[in-house]
């Protein structure tokens, strides 16, 4: 696999019964890439995140990700790849600090490792006076970050990000997603879902899926000239509105 | 008669009183009006449902809902209003149908007496109407509570983030349907953390943090947005922000889709800030005067 590709997706399906949930999708993610992965709901889009963090086994096709096999190396996937979602993100119950350490010890990094990156984040979000205060006393907006922080604490190469920014103020929303340029920058995959459309905006490429297949994939720039959009809402109204498929 | 009225109401929580969700705050809403509560998780939105619909007390301050009492009318209020909470709140092991006809059954009436209001929403799943609630999709489900929140004919319509976590398709079609409602002579209070959708509500109140940052139509909070705002995109989005950050003749600038938005100090030019931006380099630039939206004028009242 070329070296700078972190994921190569070709044919990739998942069936259910009869109901073709993912069908046929390929697409390639480099190194450091911004990749919007946007799509109804019941696009299929859950569903192929989760072959791709090696929780789910396809019906066919090839993926690799972070160099791993998703059939053979599914575990080692997961070692190399860092997840966040609105939903599950961090304990509210342990501190800051512990949260880091308890992420830090499950990806096996030392202590060493791990008391001098939890220095690092807590001065670069400027929390290093909140470090021994319980999580689930922050601000949502603080929180949000943090998590985000955490999901990269064990340096992946990929790190899945599942509606990250959902019922987040306007200004915080802007603040996290400089964190993700910054770990783009260092040179972290972005894997992203959203359902703001002014988001898509930010990413390097974006995919939109429709029942189940990959109906677009290009620079944002390129798909408001392809589809004659204003704006990245508009391609995403003009594509969406072509399911067909009865959610179900 | 307003259809809600908020007076001053303050709510705390802990034991200590620790966490205060509503800091005292205070609108009303018209009959027939469709109203937005806009603002981001945290700002106290579902607190103030919750209380208004008499499932929960303020610490001080006064509500009515047509004209009803929150805390002495809270029977009466019960039978007139329709709630449709942020989370899925049907019974997941009845069927869609079964779910319905139980609301319907407790609110003394039919799905036949009433079926012309929930028509146009229900027919979208009837076809699954044998299937159990907590086998539906987001949108499927979304629509069957809307139905069951609107069975009994309320005169009140209270719906706590009905478009949260729901694709732009879903929620375009959701507004439809409330334009639907508010057609047929139903209040609606609605809540939402997308900002973009305040400009589809009659009235909106602004909510941070518990408090009201303005009360007012979609039109008039952006007319009283009191700055210059620019739309500025070059080839380098990022490097771009952080020079446009050094520009003295900007208040603030953020991403903004594919532009930034610049909002200028007054008396300050597109003409000064373009030379100043090809000073530093930057290729493919273009500065444009901008409309500010809800959510500019949002980041401005969270920023003062």
């Amino acid at each position: 696999m070329p070296a700078d590709k972190v994921i190569l997706v070709e044919g990739l399906t998942k069936r259910f019964g009869d109901f073709t949930a993912v069908d046929h999708i390929s697409f390639e993610v480099s190194r450091g890439e911004i990749f919007g992965f946007l799509g109804a709901n019941g696009a299929g889009k859950t569903t192929a995140m989760r072959m791709l963090c090696g929780l789910s086994m396809p019906s066919s096709g090839k993926a690799r990700v972070a160099g791993f096999d998703i059939y053979k190396e599914n575990e080692k996937i997961k070692k190399n790849i860092g997840y966040m979602s609105q939903k599950f993100s961090l304990y509210d119950d342990l501190t800051v600090k512990e949260n880091m350490r308890f992420y830090g010890g499950i990806y096996g990094k030392s202590d060493v490792f791990i008391k001098d990156k939890t220095k690092t984040i807590l001065e670069q979000l400027h929390l290093t006076a909140e470090g021994d205060k319980l999580v689930g006393s922050l601000p949502l907006g603080w929180k949000q970050k943090l998590a985000f922080s955490v999901a990269i604490f064990h340096e992946p190469e990929i790190v899945f990000l599942d509606e990250p920014t959902g019922g987040v103020d306007p200004v915080t929303r802007r603040e996290f997603w400089n964190l993700i340029y910054e770990a783009s920058a260092s040179g972290i995959t972005v894997f992203v879902t959203t359902h703001y459309m002014d988001e898509a905006e930010y990413c390097k490429r974006v995919s939109i899926m429709v029942d189940g297949r990959i109906d677009a994939l290009d620079t944002p720039a390129n798909l408001k000239l392809i589809l004659g959009a204003e704006s990245m809402d508009e391609v995403f109204l003009k594509l969406a509105r072509k399911a067909t498929r009865v959610e179900s | 008669m307003p259809a809600v009225v908020v007076n001053n109401i303050v709510k705390t929580y802990g034991k200590k009183k620790e966490t205060t969700a509503l800091h005292g705050i205070s609108f009303e809403t018209a009959p027939g009006e469709l109203f937005g509560l806009i603002g981001p998780d945290g700002a106290g939105k579902t607190s103030l449902f919750r209380i208004l619909t008499t499932l929960l007390l303020a610490d001080s301050g006064t509500a009515s809902v047509n004209g009803l009492e929150v805390v002495k009318d809270y029977k009466a209020i019960r039978r007139k209003v329709g709630y449709m909470p942020g989370r899925f709140s049907l019974y997941p092991d009845l069927s869609v149908e079964e779910n319905l006809n139980f609301f319907a059954t407790i609110f003394n009436t039919s799905i036949e007496e009433n079926y012309d209001l929930i028509r146009d929403i229900y027919v979208q799943i009837e076809p699954f109407k044998k299937r159990r609630a907590g086998k539906l999709s987001g949108g499927m489900k979304q629509k069957l509570a809307l139905s069951c929140a609107l069975i009994h004919r309320p005169d009140v319509l209270f719906l706590d983030e009905p478009t949260t976590g729901v694709d732009a398709v879903s929620r375009k079609e959701f507004w439809e349907m409330l334009k639907g409602l508010k057609a047929q002579g139903i209040s609606i209070l609605v809540s939402t953390p997308y900002m973009d959708e305040a400009a589809l509500c009659d009235r909106v109140a602004l909510l941070q943090n518990g408090k009201i940052l303005s009360v007012n139509t979609p039109a008039g909070i952006v007319d009283d947005f009191a700055w210059p705002l620019l739309a500025v995109k070059a080839t380098s989005m990022l490097p771009l922000l952080h020079h446009i950050e050094k520009f003295e003749g900007a208040v603030n600038a953020y991403p903004f889709g594919e532009f930034h938005h610049v909002v200028m100090k007054p008396g300050s030019t597109a003409v000064q800030l373009q030379q100043f931006l090809e000073h530093k380099g930057h290729a493919g630039l273009i500065v444009k005067e901008a409309k500010p939206g809800i959510e500019d004028c949002f980041i401005a009242y969270m920023k003062n």
